[in-house]
């Protein structure tokens, strides 16, 4: 007994941990370092290439500070450039989004879903590139979808669906819509079934069940749904140039931004034009999460079970 | 659940169906006509090109030098599928099995080139390759590729992470295994099937990854995708065919990929995990 | 008391069937209840009774048979027309609503003014002696208040019949047999028809006027708590309702009644289903089971668990059976113990063990 207290004893009389124990307690330790290498290579080539896009921002070819920034809104040709985009992207994000939610609904109600699942993901996984030269011939006015349309005497001589905003609009909606609806889909399973079970035992039918229980419920993550859709449609570049109008109806900012990079090389504007991109996106996803707040935010199942 | 049966209820089923049908005909159809048209000796009026030939293949391989536009994405594909996980899967480890101060600003760092897409912050990174002579080579365009996937691993590696008990790490640990000598013979084994599932996707990914690659890279350090692009771009000066005949190419790149992926992961996982992640 | 339940005479389950592919969930289900019954579902896990009251509730459909309320039949209409309330196991609280909207719901949709639903709410809530929680989001609240937000919700609406499917079973012990005495006192108060699902045959016998017994989709026997407890009508219900000894033995008919060998020895019981002699399966409750220095039966003991009042033993009879009994007196390891049972609580069913 005496070994056990005289080892006991030394141990008690020093109270302070050493330090690396300290860091230890606070989670600090040879594990911990293993996020270094990660978080320094984000650092570099992405915070790092954001602040010096902004500073870059603000050392203009000719001018003060503020010029490239002035240039832009005095100019047309470039500050139109956000109301194209926007033009575009707010229509397709709401058209991707709402249809989005009567699919998932039906769709959660399958069994076999594996398959239209994978089908839908080959979209996204082609690419906005392949997609805009497929459109390009198959919604060309040689194309199988104005023959399709001639052919049942809907229209008489074939529409004009490329090099124009409906091409870019489409193309929009073929790549988006399976984001949306996956997404959708899978917020839509995570709602406990057992709450519309209690909704029907009380008298709800279905409409009322979608309208009380669902969307409420819903809410949040269409919120998300919304934000992320439409930072991806505010950002078309490919799509624009390929299959619309890049020096008309289409012109979209990232166009502006390109030219100013690549034809003009002047990187200060490019980046000017980089920062307006962000903030415009910044500003309608922070209004879409404020709106997102006054919505119940919890988990979606129905109580202890 | 009982399902109504009720007229209205049936007549919004159908529509609901048939616009899901309609979706999936034309993205089908979309793809045949670039099929068919590589395919097609003339296609111009008719329902059909009158006769069939693969010489399109053959003169798009030697005339957008797919055999070295092939190689070069293979190259720089697999460089940040390799980079990606080495540099990936241990932060994921760090973020699933520690708690320490500033956790929260870290995830968010790993977020963000998620949600942010590849034009917005693509130029600027451009400028800053350029600066820094990265930019026009491979190098450039490998680095530019790895911003969004490095976090795409991250995010997707840790749930898989934390489903392994730590307390076998901790036995490993009672029986004198070193964090170096854990990871390559528990963890690694363990996480495999996960760590194959992220770097697929982020292979297919990469390989569908176009703006980044676009801004970045040099005549000579093009994808596929790029290649493709500046084909299109440049379409009346060439046969259309066979610049489909170099889609049809991507496609199937691609789309193998993919169905490789597929074996391993669920549809969905491509969209939703990272997107998961932001609304935690 | 404005909370009522509607009149109605009866409720008639006639050979309600349903299947799941090539599983018989159901086969073919009688049963009638009487207005103010509490009938309780009871049977091991996967013996129908889930899907019994979720056809009643009409989230399932059947496969056969009908469901008769008096004249009406109403197996064909939608969960939402039928104005039943249901308690579900996980409560299913909406989780964005507060305990009034919650409690309020069924009342919304039947476009009651909102005086008469603030009204009704109000009651029900001080009927589960919820009043001081109405604001409360159910993310908020206990588990036993949750379950008393989804009683409330369910009996707001005076449903001729109240559906409850294992409400108690997400509760610890205590708070269990707490909300056992709210429900049967929420039962008399509103005088509804309740139909309650459960595994537990303690709860079954404190709570339900009539019990069913249900094994494998179909009623093994309808009887009230007291003819469950002394005669179950086979075997099986035997097993489930705590006769944990059962023994394949055999009958013969001897001067002084009814005989079965156990252990080697000779023991006098009831038959239940049994004429004539042969094989038979034998049921003693272990506290029915006694220490007696003349008993017939002769065990040695192997565990004893001491349970407060008594000491529940486990023994083995010279021929290897295993035999549950009760002692009142310490008991060791080991010890040799003599065992004898009144003949009445010696119950005799045709046929061997399953």
């Amino acid at each position: 007994m005496s070994a056990v207290t005289e080892s006991i004893a030394p141990i008690a009389a020093d109270r302070r941990l050493s330090l690396r124990a300290r860091l230890a307690l606070r989670g600090l330790d040879g594990v911990t370092l293993l996020v270094l290498p990660a978080v320094i290579f984000v650092i570099a080539l992405f915070v790092y290439p954001f602040v010096y896009g902004f500073v870059l921002s603000l050392q203009p070819k000719a001018g003060d500070w503020l010029a490239n920034y002035r240039k832009f809104f005095s100019e047309p040709f470039l500050y139109d450039t956000i109301a194209a985009t926007l033009w575009l992207a707010v229509p397709a994000t709401l058209i991707n989004t709402t249809i989005s939610i009567p699919v998932a609904m039906r769709v959660r109600l399958m069994h076999r879903r594996r398959i239209l699942t994978t089908i839908l993901v080959i979209p996204i996984t082609l690419g906005t590139v392949l997609i805009a030269e497929g459109l390009l011939a198959y919604l060309g006015p040689q194309g199988w979808f104005n023959r399709v349309l001639m052919l049942f005497g809907i229209i008489h001589s074939p529409v004009r669906l490329v090099h124009n905003y409906t091409g870019v609009m489409l193309s929009l909606i073929l790549s988006g819509f399976p984001f949306t609806f996956l997404l959708t889909l899978s917020y839509l399973t995570g709602i406990d079934p057992s709450l519309e079970q209690a909704a029907s035992t009380l008298g709800a039918n279905a409409r009322a069940r979608f309208w009380h229980i669902l969307m409420p419920l819903l809410a949040p993550g269409l919120a998300i749904n919304l934000c992320l859709s439409f930072v991806q449609t505010f950002s078309v570049f490919p799509s624009a140039v390929l299959l619309g109008a890049p020096a008309g109806a289409t012109r979209v900012i990232s166009i502006a931004a390109y030219q100013a990079a690549y034809e003009q090389y002047d990187y200060s504007m490019a980046s000017t034009i980089a920062m307006i991109m962000g903030f415009v996106q910044l500003i309608i996803v922070a209004a879409i999460l404020s709106g997102r707040s006054f919505v119940y935010r919890g988990a979606t199942a129905g109580g202890k079970g | 659940m009982t399902r109504d049966k009720s007229l209205t209820e049936r007549l919004w089923a159908i529509t609901i169906w048939a616009l899901v049908v309609f979706f999936i005909v034309n993205l089908v159809a979309m793809v045949a006509t670039v099929v068919v048209n590589s395919f097609g000796t003339r296609w111009l009026g008719t329902w059909l090109p009158p006769a069939f030939t693969t010489r399109w293949y053959v003169s798009a391989w030697s005339e957008f030098q797919l055999d070295d536009v092939l190689i070069v994405t293979f190259e720089i594909v697999g460089a940040v599928v390799l980079l990606s996980g080495l540099l990936g899967v241990p932060a994921a480890y760090a973020l699933a099995r520690r708690e320490f101060p500033g956790k929260k600003f870290v995830t968010l760092l790993f977020l963000l080139p998620l949600i942010i897409p590849p034009i917005t912050f693509g130029i600027p990174l451009a400028t800053v390759l350029y600066q820094a002579g990265f930019a026009g080579n491979m190098s450039g365009v490998i680095l530019a590729n790895l911003v969004p996937t490095v976090p795409f691993v991250v995010l997707v590696m840790i749930p898989f992470i934390e489903q392994i008990d730590p307390r076998i790490e901790s036995a490993a640990r009672v029986f004198g295994a070193g964090t170096g000598r854990l990871f390559v013979h528990i963890l690694i084994p363990l996480l495999a099937p996960g760590i194959l599932a992220a770097l697929l996707l982020v292979l297919v990914r990469t390989i569908a990854m176009f703006e980044l690659t676009f801004f970045t890279a040099g005549p000579t350090s093009q994808t596929l995708v790029v290649a493709l692009y500046y084909a299109v771009y440049a379409a009346g000066v060439r046969a259309g065919q066979s610049i489909d005949a170099m889609a049809v190419i991507y496609m199937v790149t691609t789309l193998v990929w993919l169905l490789i992926a597929l074996r391993f992961v669920d549809p969905t996982q491509i969209v939703t995990r990272a997107k998961r992640e932001a609304t935690r | 008391m404005a909370i009522a339940a509607r009149d109605f005479r009866e409720l008639r389950l006639d050979a309600m069937s349903r299947n799941f592919g090539a599983l018989n969930a159901l086969k073919g289900i009688n049963l009638t209840v009487q207005r103010g019954e509490f009938i309780a579902l009871l049977g091991p896990s996967g013996c129908g009774k889930s899907t019994a009251l979720n056809c009643l509730a009409g989230l399932l459909t059947l496969s056969a048979g009908s469901i008769w309320l008096d004249k009406t039949r109403i197996d064909e209409l939608k969960p939402e027309q039928r104005g039943f309330g249901m308690v579900f196991q996980n409560y299913a609280l909406f989780p964005h609503m507060s305990v009034r909207r919650n409690i309020g719901f069924g009342l919304q949709m039947q476009r009651r003014s909102k005086a008469e639903v603030a009204r009704k709410v109000d009651e029900a809530l001080s009927i589960v002696r919820l009043g001081t929680q109405a604001e409360k989001l159910p993310g908020q609240l206990s588990g036993g208040q949750q379950q008393r937000v989804a009683i409330a919700r369910a009996i707001v609406i005076e449903p001729p019949l109240v559906l409850m499917d294992e409400p108690l079973s997400n509760l610890d012990a205590k708070l269990r047999l707490e909300m056992r005495a709210e429900i049967r006192r929420i039962h008399e108060l509103i005088g509804s028809a309740t139909i309650y699902v459960t595994h537990d045959q303690e709860e079954a016998l404190s709570l339900a006027d009539r019990i069913v017994v249900m094994r494998e989709g179909e009623v093994r026997q309808v009887g009230t708590p007291a003819e469950l407890y002394a005669k179950p009508a086979h075997a099986d219900v035997a097993e489930f309702m705590g006769y944990r000894n059962l023994f394949r033995s055999r009958v013969s008919k001897g001067g002084d009644g009814i005989s079965v060998t156990l252990g080697g020895a000779s023991l006098r019981g009831t038959p239940i289903d049994m004429t004539g002699e042969g094989e038979a399966t034998v049921a003693i409750r272990p506290d029915e089971l006694h220490a007696a220095s003349d008993g017939p039966i002769a065990a040695t003991v192997e565990s004893a668990q001491y349970h407060g009042r008594d000491f529940y033993c486990l023994g083995r009879t010279a021929d290897g059976t295993q035999i549950y009994f009760c002692a009142k007196q310490p008991v060791q390891k080991g010890e040799s113990v003599r065992l004898a049972a009144d003949p009445q609580r010696v119950l005799i069913y045709a046929g061997a063990p399953a």
